[in-house]
């Protein structure tokens, strides 16, 4: 069951471009972006039992340095690429031993307050970010001279990456490593006197998700060839954790179908209803009810009820 | 510059600590050689526990000394303790419900190990720790049940899964806090002989309220009550002791 659904996903992801327009294929890129980004949060929330309202930063600072280094400074993609994502993990690093010293809702706080000062950061320093306007005319890279111009090579470069994105992260969480986190999530106490050191294992992982933020940043650019002050604000960070819960935290697979279920909510629903965070409320609040471990781990339950497997 | 091996496995050297007004160590030092069985008993609230917490790192003493094998380790962090062989269970069962018994165990033999920070290869191409896993399981009798999940076996049996986690560790201190508690007659039985069986290489320190069965495990007894060592030695010189009557008769 769980084969053939992922088949199909593959299927689909894959004929896509043969199956519909640009919008759906742009919307399709905003989706896989999102999932990314969505994923990387899991690690922290659902794999790490640490749940951050913040990780909106890592996105932001990777979108807004690569924006900056291409459009005023004159680099080229690639070194701008890097540069943001070296940039965007030496700021996971700081903001972790920061966020760390605290765990559960002083975490929480922490993340939230460290993304405001970038939020505000964005809007104030507009000598810099431009402000509330944004920074405008950004280009796409061109990897391989291959031009991601049209939606269809962009859609094909933002698959490649979510891809391998996903593949690293299912890695990660089934390694050692992942086990160590998972372990420390449970029983910190435990943990620790069997020799594992909590705070090293949470904040590397901090400093990961922080990478695949950035990598996210950078597609979201990438994608918007635009980039405001909104993308760091605390909504952005929200609606990313809405996703991860609704979808499933701590599953693989949950994150990428909450963060694609938002950002079709978002996009349907905004066309017809002014109030869309309102409808995002509601839908959000069902799934609470209904399937309290969210999309993904509520869906697997019923599919094996419904073939008479108790669960 | 010594290099003859330390006389003591644990030292403990006027450890003090208290939470506000309630002093629930107070001046305590104790002494255990390698390879010794050491009990320690006293009533509840007596502060046994508390000071288990400091041995292992999860608390800090308020002042005092901790040596484990001559090397002072008051101010290290509790992951550090491990890896200088120290280990403990818990009298509230700690384990991972929802991972299998195998799982459990293998994170305890993970723990000392450097590939417990490789991120690239999955846990399960580990094929090596899984075997030891499951060789420690069966010392504890419980191989039959490796594949399933911590919640769905019985008490006695976390109780043994507890010690497992221990015991893979290969520890050279053992704190044992109440592997007895909650266990039936039978249960008991298997819990002692295995807790007997314990290589000598292990010096074990153990809470225990079970005075029959744990009296035949110890060696020495340390009794005490209100944070304070009452009576300390050998066991049956504490056992008859007028001041151990004192404290459980309250005469």
């Amino acid at each position: 069951m769980k084969w053939v659904v992922s088949a199909f996903l593959a299927a689909l992801l894959l004929l896509l471009p043969w199956l519909t327009g640009d919008f759906y294929i742009n919307l399709a890129s905003q989706i896989l972006i999102a999932a990314i980004f969505a994923l990387s949060l899991n690690l922290l929330v659902g794999f790490g039992g640490m749940t951050s309202l913040g990780h909106a930063s890592y996105l932001g600072v990777a979108a807004y340095l690569s924006a900056l280094l291409t459009s005023r400074y004159g680099f080229d993609h690639g070194t701008a690429a890097l540069i943001s994502i070296l940039g965007t993990v030496a700021m996971a690093a700081f903001f972790g031993v920061i966020a760390l010293r605290a765990t559960g809702l002083g975490f929480l706080m922490i993340t939230l307050a460290l993304s405001q000062v970038l939020w505000g950061l964005a809007y104030r320093m507009s000598g810099v970010t431009n402000g509330d306007n944004g920074i405008a005319g950004l280009t796409r890279p061109m990897p391989f001279g291959l031009s991601l111009d049209s939606a269809v090579a962009f859609y094909w470069f933002t698959l490649i990456v979510t891809a391998f994105a996903f593949l690293m992260m299912s890695i990660f969480v089934s390694s050692s490593f992942g086990s160590s986190l998972k372990g420390v999530r449970d029983q910190p106490r435990r943990m620790a006197a069997l020799g594992f050191n909590p705070w090293m294992i949470r904040w590397i992982t901090f400093i990961y998700a922080g990478f695949w933020g950035g990598v996210a940043g950078l597609l979201y650019v990438y994608y918007n060839k635009y980039i405001h002050p909104t993308s760091l604000s605390t909504t952005s960070s929200a609606e990313a954790l809405l996703g991860v819960i609704a979808g499933g935290s701590g599953t693989l697979s949950g994150p990428a179908v909450g963060a694609a279920l938002v950002l079709l909510l978002k996009n349907y629903a905004s066309a017809y209803v002014e109030r869309w965070n309102m409808l995002l409320g509601l839908v959000f609040l069902f799934i609470v009810l209904v399937m309290p471990s969210g999309i993904v781990p509520g869906l697997s339950a019923l599919a094996s009820r419904l073939r008479g497997r108790s669960s | 510059m010594t290099i003859s091996p330390p006389d003591h496995a644990l030292e403990i050297i006027g450890l003090n600590k208290a939470f506000g007004g309630l002093k629930v160590t107070q001046d305590v030092s104790l002494s255990i050689r390698p390879g010794e069985r050491r009990l320690i008993i006293g009533p509840n609230g007596a502060g046994k526990t508390t000071l288990f917490n400091q041995i292992s790192g999860d608390m800090r003493p308020n002042s005092g000394r901790i040596k484990l094998f001559g090397e002072d380790v008051t101010m290290l962090a509790p992951y550090r303790r491990a890896h200088r062989g120290l280990s403990r269970t818990y009298q509230i069962i700690t384990l991972f419900t929802g991972d299998t018994l195998e799982h459990n165990v293998t994170l305890g033999l993970l723990g000392l190990l450097p590939s417990r920070w490789q991120m690239w290869r999955p846990l399960s191409s580990y094929r090596g720790l899984a075997v030891e896993a499951r060789r420690v399981l069966d010392t504890v009798g419980l191989l039959h049940l490796a594949g399933h999940p911590v919640s769905d076996i019985a008490y006695g049996e976390k109780r043994r899964v507890e010690l497992a986690m221990a015991l893979a560790q290969k520890p050279r201190v053992l704190l044992l806090d109440e592997p007895l508690a909650g266990l039936s007659n039978s249960e008991r039985t298997t819990v002692k002989s295995l807790i007997a069986s314990i290589p000598r290489q292990t010096t074990v320190i153990m809470i225990e309220h079970d005075m029959d069965t744990a009296l035949d495990l110890a060696e020495t007894v340390t009794l005490l009550n209100y944070g304070r060592v009452i009576v300390d030695g050998e066991r049956d010189a504490v056992i008859s002791d007028e001041r151990t009557r004192e404290v459980y008769l309250g005469t």
